[in-house]
């Protein structure tokens, strides 16, 4: 277990190579978490959300300097979930961390989709552990906060900033549903441009309608000139100590650990269902026969369920 | 191979002329390779760093500023003093021929001047990764 | 420009032509199906005054040297004056510059051109650990008065004009220039040159920023307000579509581009309250000129009516000269190729055409080494030779813009200035230049005609000759240009001796003004040319104001 033992004495290249294992779905990767998965649990996570040109990885990046001045060992995972169809991509986050990657207590990781359904909030989870073990006493999950895969990755966070800008318009209309549900604070940054405090106003309107006990404050910030960090720090702090005292991060935990069971069941039975030796090529085949009506989609289920049974 | 090949993409030292690694970048990924693209004025350590953090098969350097001869290598030492030596390094860029020796004597696995195909470079990438 | 029974003449007669051509194609096709300019726009087969239905003589074409300065910035061109043949150079050390620079000035040049090593771009001293391997590689180190000293020395500043490639720390290189004119008994009012000084390009494309857009766009501000009353023959912004042409673009981003920068500081002027008269005069531009000779000539006309236009309409201006597009060029970069390196010369001679044709004030050209490295002496001369075989021999400087009237250049004109207007439409939608480069707009349009090119060559759509097509076998190319790499241990001595022998009381005093100045709302100009003449250094003086203004962060969208 010479892997482990490395993670758990904070060695760099073993946290690294791990998450490569876990994004690669090597079950070599998870056979080693499965042994030291009890020791996590001590990272906070902060999710870091909203839509593209926010400034999201500019605030991360002052977020995480704050912290770094308490001494607070450091992760952060930049998801992007947006690649094209040839499964590549190109991550681009750490263009506005720089000066992090100098600083020998933060680790920064770039993840893409690698273009399958539901697996990177499977990975994200469990690079979140990853570093956990390696020993950060924060980690940081900044992405776009558009459709669902983001959402489902932010949602296992124990606080979420939700990073609006003026200016957007409509499209705080249209992520509204989302926002309400996420946010447990709200940052609108670049709030030296026309219209922040309108953005906020709206924001804070919206919020109104929220009844439940934590009110999400809303903070305008300016991250490139770093102003309004240290009172948005404060809010997440405020925020941790709410849901700690209240019992809520418990709750939130073991919501979130049922979400992944079932997540991580469903990906399996997904694998099984999609397995490229059989399976795919009778689903495409009923597929075909479904369209041209010498089948029907109710009688095409039943019959790959009854070829799934062979397997489970 | 079903995992894509992950390159980092950096411009060490301080030119601003990022067509070249844009372009690069841009080609890998069209190529289905997971590229971290890092940004103008990367030290040898950033690179490193990253680098390392995020495991990548590849480091590829674009350096249009004549300083390739002083910083390449020292990205090639950093990687060794951090026990890293599973990394493809590779650079691109304004760099006259005889200094292509030096640089491969060095640890750079290959040097790709003006005009080479992006095609030639993926080419090259998927043939000698080493992970 | 045709009365209208003789236009539907006309236009019923190339349809006809069309008709008739279209039947001849199958038995015997055209080389390609479509053509294409450099830029990708597609070209027709024929032009025909039916093309210039929708321009007016008078309006939009005028007479040179009147707006709206299609024609020409001035009016009689090059049988007034040639065009003056500026060759960028600078390396090493300011003693060996100087050097090239005498030579130069030997050879028949006519205005010197400082290039600028990194280091000294981004506002750090030799000594500085980030310029460890760059001192004196892409230009001169410059650290301190004492450097700008030797690089002038024996060239009378009332007798040359000089542009300096200088953008973030354009204002302590001026002042440094302000300077040495004192020492040489030459009083500001009689210096004449450019600085470049234009931010916002670097952002988009070339990469030498230090400041965030804000501090940056008063810095520039102030350039603008003390040379208005101190340097008054100076230049004192070159906006800049080169870098930009080079980054990839299309020529007509390059012009959209380009005046939407334009128009971002004449705004900021406004904003600071000048009066646009009083700045917009000085107001310089630095294009690109590449392969596409008629699409790059109609480019500069082009951009010329454009401006014209932007002026007289959205400023307001009221001075003639506020209207007038005033450029250098430079033959581009990005098209000399590393293989069969003496086929740049003709790339280089036909970029001069168009650059000519196009009615350029200055104009570079580019050595045929260029892709490999530095050019050496001899292939400078060359180059320089390729400008004065145009100025004397190719008979085109004789009449003032000899393509105009021609169908294609007239319609390529228009169809470039539209496009152009398309982009600054786009961008004040945006909300301008630096928020559209903020949003990283700008760049990615650059970045997409870019990547489109590399896959057109790649896929042999687009012929670059000796690169993808009429390839040989080559031996590495041999006597390029190296800067010695003792040129960093030179700086640093002479900093560490600098440092020794100053009056540093006398330079932590100036710094500190500065400072106070740069949290202030004063002019900076004052302040820094203080703290540059007491020999504090460059790298001191961008980093009190790096303390006070922050760095810019890149935006990158690929």
């Amino acid at each position: 277990m010479e892997l482990a033992e490395r993670l758990l004495s904070g060695d760099k290249r073993a946290a690294a190579r791990l998450i490569t294992l876990v994004e690669n779905k090597d079950p070599k990767a998870f056979e080693i978490l499965k042994k030291i998965y009890h020791k996590s649990g001590n990272a906070y996570v902060i999710g870091i959300t909203g839509p593209p040109g926010a400034g999201k990885s500019t605030l991360t990046d002052k977020l995480v300097k704050a912290l770094r001045k308490k001494d607070k060992k450091i992760g952060i995972i930049a998801v992007d979930p947006t690649s094209p169809f040839t499964g590549g991509s190109i991550l681009g986050d750490r263009v506005r961390m720089t000066d992090l990657a100098l600083d020998r207590s933060v680790f920064i990781r770039s993840m893409g989709a690698r273009g399958h359904l539901g697996g990177l909030s499977e990975s994200t989870q469990a690079a979140v552990k990853i570093l956990d073990l390696y020993g950060c006493d924060y980690i940081f999950i900044e992405t776009v906060g558009v459709g669902q895969s983001e959402v489902d990755i932010v949602k296992t966070c124990d606080t979420t900033v939700m990073v609006m800008v003026p200016g957007l318009g409509d499209d705080i209309q249209a992520i509204k549903a989302g926002i309400m549900e996420i946010g447990d604070v709200f940052a609108v940054n670049k709030a030296d441009r026309d219209g922040a405090k309108r953005t906020a106003r709206e924001i804070n309107m919206m919020l109104d309608f929220n009844k439940a006990d934590w009110r999400p404050p809303v903070e305008l910030v300016i991250a490139v000139d770093n102003k309004g960090v240290a009172e948005l720090l404060e809010h997440i702090e405020k925020h941790r100590v709410y849901i700690e005292d209240t019992g809520e991060k418990e709750k939130r935990r073991i919501q979130n650990c049922k979400t992944e069971i079932v997540d991580l069941v469903q990906q399996r039975l997904m694998n099984i269902m999609l397995d490229k030796s059989n399976k795919e090529e009778l689903i495409n085949e009923l597929s075909s026969k479904v369209a041209s009506r010498k089948a029907d989609p109710y009688s095409a289920c039943e019959l790959v369920f009854e070829n799934l049974k062979v397997d489970l | 191979m079903d995992r894509p090949i992950r390159v980092l993409v950096a411009k060490p030292g301080l030119d601003g002329h990022d067509r070249g690694a844009k372009v690069i970048a841009r080609a890998l990924r069209d190529a289905g390779m997971e590229v971290i693209y890092t940004g103008l004025r990367q030290t040898p350590e950033q690179i490193v760093s990253a680098a390392v953090q995020e495991d990548v098969d590849v480091v590829a350097m674009s350096i249009l500023s004549g300083a390739h001869n002083t910083l390449l290598p020292k990205v090639v030492d950093l990687l060794k003093a951090e026990g890293v030596d599973d990394m493809l390094v590779v650079g691109g860029g304004v760099i006259p021929d005889e200094d292509i020796p030096f640089l491969k004597e060095k640890g750079v696995a290959e040097v790709f001047t003006p005009g080479t195909p992006t095609q030639v470079t993926i080419d090259y990438i998927k043939e000698n990764i080493m992970k | 420009m045709f009365d209208k029974e003789k236009m539907t003449q006309i236009k019923e007669g190339a349809q006809a032509f069309e008709a008739k051509t279209q039947k001849s194609l199958e038995k015997r096709p055209e080389r390609q199906e479509k053509f294409y300019t450099g830029s990708g726009d597609e070209v027709k087969r024929l032009y025909t005054p039916g093309d210039l239905e929708e321009i007016d003589y008078n309006a939009d074409l005028g007479l040179p040297g009147q707006y709206p300065y299609t024609r020409g910035a001035q009016p009689t061109m090059y049988r007034g004056r040639l065009w003056t043949m500026r060759m960028y150079a600078g390396f090493a050390t300011a003693e060996e510059s100087n050097k090239r620079y005498k030579y130069l000035i030997e050879q028949g040049s006519m205005g010197l051109s400082v290039a600028f090593d990194l280091p000294t771009q981004i506002g750090y001293d030799s000594d500085h650990s980030l310029s460890e391997g760059e001192v004196g590689k892409v230009g001169v180190a410059i650290d301190s008065l004492a450097d700008m000293e030797i690089l002038f020395d024996g060239i009378p500043l009332d007798k040359v004009s000089t542009s300096m490639t200088i953008n973030a720390p354009a204002s302590v290189l001026l002042a440094m220039y302000i300077a040495v004119g004192e020492k040489q008994g030459v009083s500001a009012d009689k210096l004449r040159g450019t600085i470049q000084n234009d931010i916002l390009k670097e952002y988009i494309a070339r990469g030498t920023y230090i400041f965030p857009t804000e501090p940056s766009m008063r810095l520039i501000t102030n350039i603008f307000e003390y040379c208005s009353k101190e340097v008054p023959k100076w230049n004192t912004i070159s906006i800049s579509g080169y870098h930009i042409r080079e980054a990839g673009s299309t020529a007509a981003q390059e012009v959209g581009f380009t005046l939407a920068d334009g128009i971002a500081y004449v705004d900021a002027a406004i904003k600071a309250g000048l009066d646009v008269d009083s700045f917009a005069p000085r107001l310089s531009f630095f294009f690109n000129a590449h392969n596409d000779l008629l699409e790059e000539v109609a480019k500069f006309r082009a951009a010329r009516r454009l401006w014209a236009k932007i002026m007289k309409e959205r400023f307001g201006a009221k001075d003639p000269r506020s209207m007038r597009l005033k450029f250098h060029t430079q033959t581009g970069g990005s098209t000399l190729t590393a293989q069969q390196p003496e086929n740049n010369i003709v790339r280089v001679a036909i970029q001069t055409l168009a650059a000519v044709l196009g009615g350029t004030q200055s104009l570079h050209t580019n050595s045929k080494d260029e892709a490999l490295a530095l050019p050496t002496e001899d292939s400078v001369r060359v180059a320089l030779r390729t400008q004065q075989v145009v100025a004397y021999e190719s008979g085109v400087t004789n009449t003032v813009d000899p393509l105009a009237g021609s169908y294609y250049i007239e319609a390529k004109t228009k169809e470039i200035e539209d496009r152009a207007m398309e982009y600054i439409k786009k961008i004040d939608e945006i909300g301008g230049a630096p928020r559209a480069i903020d949003m990283g707009y700008i760049q990615q349009e650059i970045m997409d005609a870019a990547y489109q090119y590399q896959k057109e060559v790649e896929s042999d759509e687009r012929i670059v000759v000796g690169m993808n097509k009429f390839q040989i076998e080559e031996e590495a190319p041999k006597g390029l240009l190296r800067v010695d790499p003792s040129v960093g241990e030179l700086q640093k001595n002479k900093l560490a001796k600098l440092r020794d022998e100053r009056d540093n009381e006398v330079v932590s005093e100036k710094l500190n003004a500065l400072r106070k100045a740069c949290e202030g709302n004063d002019n900076l100009m004052p302040f820094i040319l203080d703290a540059v003449r007491v020999y504090a250094t460059l790298g001191e003086i961008c980093g009190v104001m790096r303390e006070v203004f922050g760095e810019y962060q890149q935006s990158v969208n690929l």
